[in-house]
């Protein structure tokens, strides 16, 4: 078990090495500096802006110096606001990115799972058509479509819910963008949920459970649960992953002061420094996200804790 | 093959294939119908309702630009990205996949390490790091979407590429002194189609959805032209006041991307190995 999961641990640290390398090479493979405007500045100010930011000193030099203040949580200084770091913007954003983000994630296993059993136990039934008529629309409709749909419904015509905006321990100003940002990872869940249950039911050991005469829902639970969920738990990184992409959505249209939009703004603004620091960020968040999803296994699948 | 057939039982998918060749062709000859361009300003005609009865179909937004020109345009760079994001993913991942699979052996393993390492990346936020580093527009949706879209395709293709080297046609092949070049060219690649295309047909709607969502961004198509992601952009900035510039586009794309779904899945279903052992 512990040997299993430091084989993952030591795979992992590669890839996230690997991820911050190429994020700052081809940051700097970039036609154009950073300082480039419509205008072109004097030559004087411009080498002053290089020394300022380390730019003048070789590339390997400045990646030593980007990694040694990586490893202090220190993602440089942002280019386009100037009075901040980085890090002083993902630790402003990050908390509401996280609130929206874990909302939306429980929501979609809490929801997505029951549903997911529901359906499969009504296999081929009206509500077993629906659910998955359902699953699919959630699924192929973006995020960037259901949010300003939802708002035009509920916020414009029926004034139930803010459209946009954002007030801490507000709970009214998170349902839409909650909602739109669960729908897709909720899709899947429950469409996942379902398949790999209806496989698991057909199990010669589920058909010798029902023999000793368990009722339905202990040969469900005590069963049949375990090995069903073992896709649900695989498809947990793609969840997030497509959860951190909606919050750039989200955030962008509700206005959210999250990390998502700082994301989005850097991008526009062609902001290297926050644009590189939040890929790794989000690259880093996969990967916990993927270490977290070895042990589920271990957990749910006991062949691979006892494989050494 | 009764692919054919399969298609042919499945209302929802017949259904979703006259509604993707009702957009071809709108797309292609419905801005004859019309007077109006994508760019010319109507200063008359500011931000005004969908109206049959006027000139302007859908609308105009609040430039007085025509909503019905603009849609179709984006309807034009939606199914052209899509067609050409998914013919770029189909051409590497066939390369990539028909070598890793045909050869084997370590240089396989090589190869899809590589892939693995790659599809464990958020590719989306890569992609928006690339949009920082070329700059935003046209051309780069292509590059973006094409880097998007062939990891799976490589996978599947590889899959394919293991079964058919055990075959006897290939054995005939390699005994008849064909070079493996010659052989992945000739034999490998033609006989892996078929499943192969029905997972482009999958990979269509996932590139249209990238591409209006880096244009939503601001990342992908600029001003002036269209994509049905800007439209939807310009239209959540209004609901307010000119909702018809928001649920429009929106209605539009959800139909495409429904309908393009729905045939991906019809197709697969209908072509299942599984159900039509293919001797």
């Amino acid at each position: 078990m512990h040997r299993y999961f430091l084989r993952r641990l030591a795979g992992a640290i590669p890839t996230l090495f690997i991820i911050i390398t190429l994020a700052f090479f081809l940051m700097r493979l970039t036609p154009g500096g950073p300082f480039d405007q419509e205008q072109a500045l004097p030559p004087e100010i411009v080498a002053n802006l290089e020394r300022a930011y380390g730019l003048d000193r070789p590339v390997w030099v400045q990646y030593g110096r980007y990694l040694a203040a990586l490893a202090h949580g220190d993602f440089g200084p942002s280019f386009k606001y100037k009075d901040f770091s980085v890090t002083e913007l993902i630790a402003q954003g990050f908390p509401v990115t996280c609130e929206l983000g874990v909302i939306a994630l429980a929501l979609a296993l809490l929801i997505g799972i029951p549903l997911g059993i529901v359906a499969s136990l009504h296999h081929r039934s009206p509500i077993d058509e629906v659910a998955m008529a359902l699953a699919v629309v959630g699924i192929t409709v973006p995020t960037f479509v259901v949010l300003p749909l939802l708002g035009l419904v509920f916020g414009v015509h029926l004034h139930w819910l803010p459209v946009a905006g954002w007030e801490p321990k507000s709970l009214r100003h998170l349902v839409l963008p909650v909602t739109a940002l669960t729908l897709p990872p909720l899709a899947y869940v429950s469409r996942m949920t379902r398949g790999s249950l209806l496989e698991t039911m057909r199990s010669p050991y589920i058909r010798t459970a029902f023999a000793k005469g368990l009722p339905l829902h202990v040969v469900i639970m005590r069963h049949a649960m375990r090995p069903a969920l073992l896709p649900v738990a695989g498809y947990l990184p793609p969840a997030v992953a497509s959860i951190l992409t909606g919050s750039l959505v989200v955030e962008s249209i509700a206005g959210l002061p999250g990390i998502g939009r700082y994301l989005v703004q850097g991008a526009l603004n062609r902001d290297y420094t926050l644009v590189m620091g939040m890929v790794i960020l989000y690259s880093a968040l996969l990967i916990a996200m993927g270490l977290i999803v070895d042990l589920l296994y271990a957990w749910l699948d006991p062949r691979i804790r006892f494989e050494t | 093959m009764s692919r054919g057939r399969g298609l042919r039982s499945n209302p929802a998918a017949i259904t979703s294939c006259v509604v993707v060749a009702a957009y071809v062709l709108l797309a292609l000859l419905g801005p004859s119908f019309s007077p109006n361009d994508i760019q010319t300003l109507d200063w008359n005609n500011v931000a005004t309702a969908p109206a049959l009865s006027g000139s302007h179909w859908f609308g105009t937004d609040r430039l007085g630009r025509d909503l019905y020109a603009r849609t179709l345009e984006g309807m034009r760079t939606s199914l052209s990205v899509g067609l050409v994001g998914s013919l770029i993913s189909l051409a590497v991942g066939i390369a990539f996949g028909a070598v890793s699979g045909y050869v084997g052996g370590r240089t396989d393993r090589l190869m899809m390490r590589f892939i693995e390492v790659l599809s464990g990346l958020p590719l989306i936020f890569f992609v928006i790091l690339l949009t920082v580093i070329f700059g935003h527009g046209r051309h780069f949706l292509f590059v973006a979407i094409g880097a998007v879209g062939w990891l799976s395709m490589a996978r599947i293709v590889r899959g394919q590429a293991l079964s058919i080297r055990r075959r006897d046609y290939i054995e005939a092949a390699v005994a008849s002194g064909a070079g493996a070049a010659r052989i992945i060219v000739k034999h490998v690649v033609p006989n892996l189609m078929g499943p192969v295309i029905v997972y482009a047909a999958l990979t269509v709607p996932q590139i249209i959805m990238f591409e209006s969502f880096l244009s939503f961004l601001g990342l992908g198509e600029q001003e002036p032209h269209a994509s049905l992601g800007t439209l939807i952009a310009e239209g959540a900035g209004e609901i307010e006041t000119a909702a018809w510039i928001l649920w429009i586009p929106c209605t539009i794309l959800a139909a495409l991307l429904l309908s393009l779904n729905i045939i991906g899945d019809g197709l697969r279903e209908a072509l299942d190995l599984k159900d039509h052992p293919r001797s």
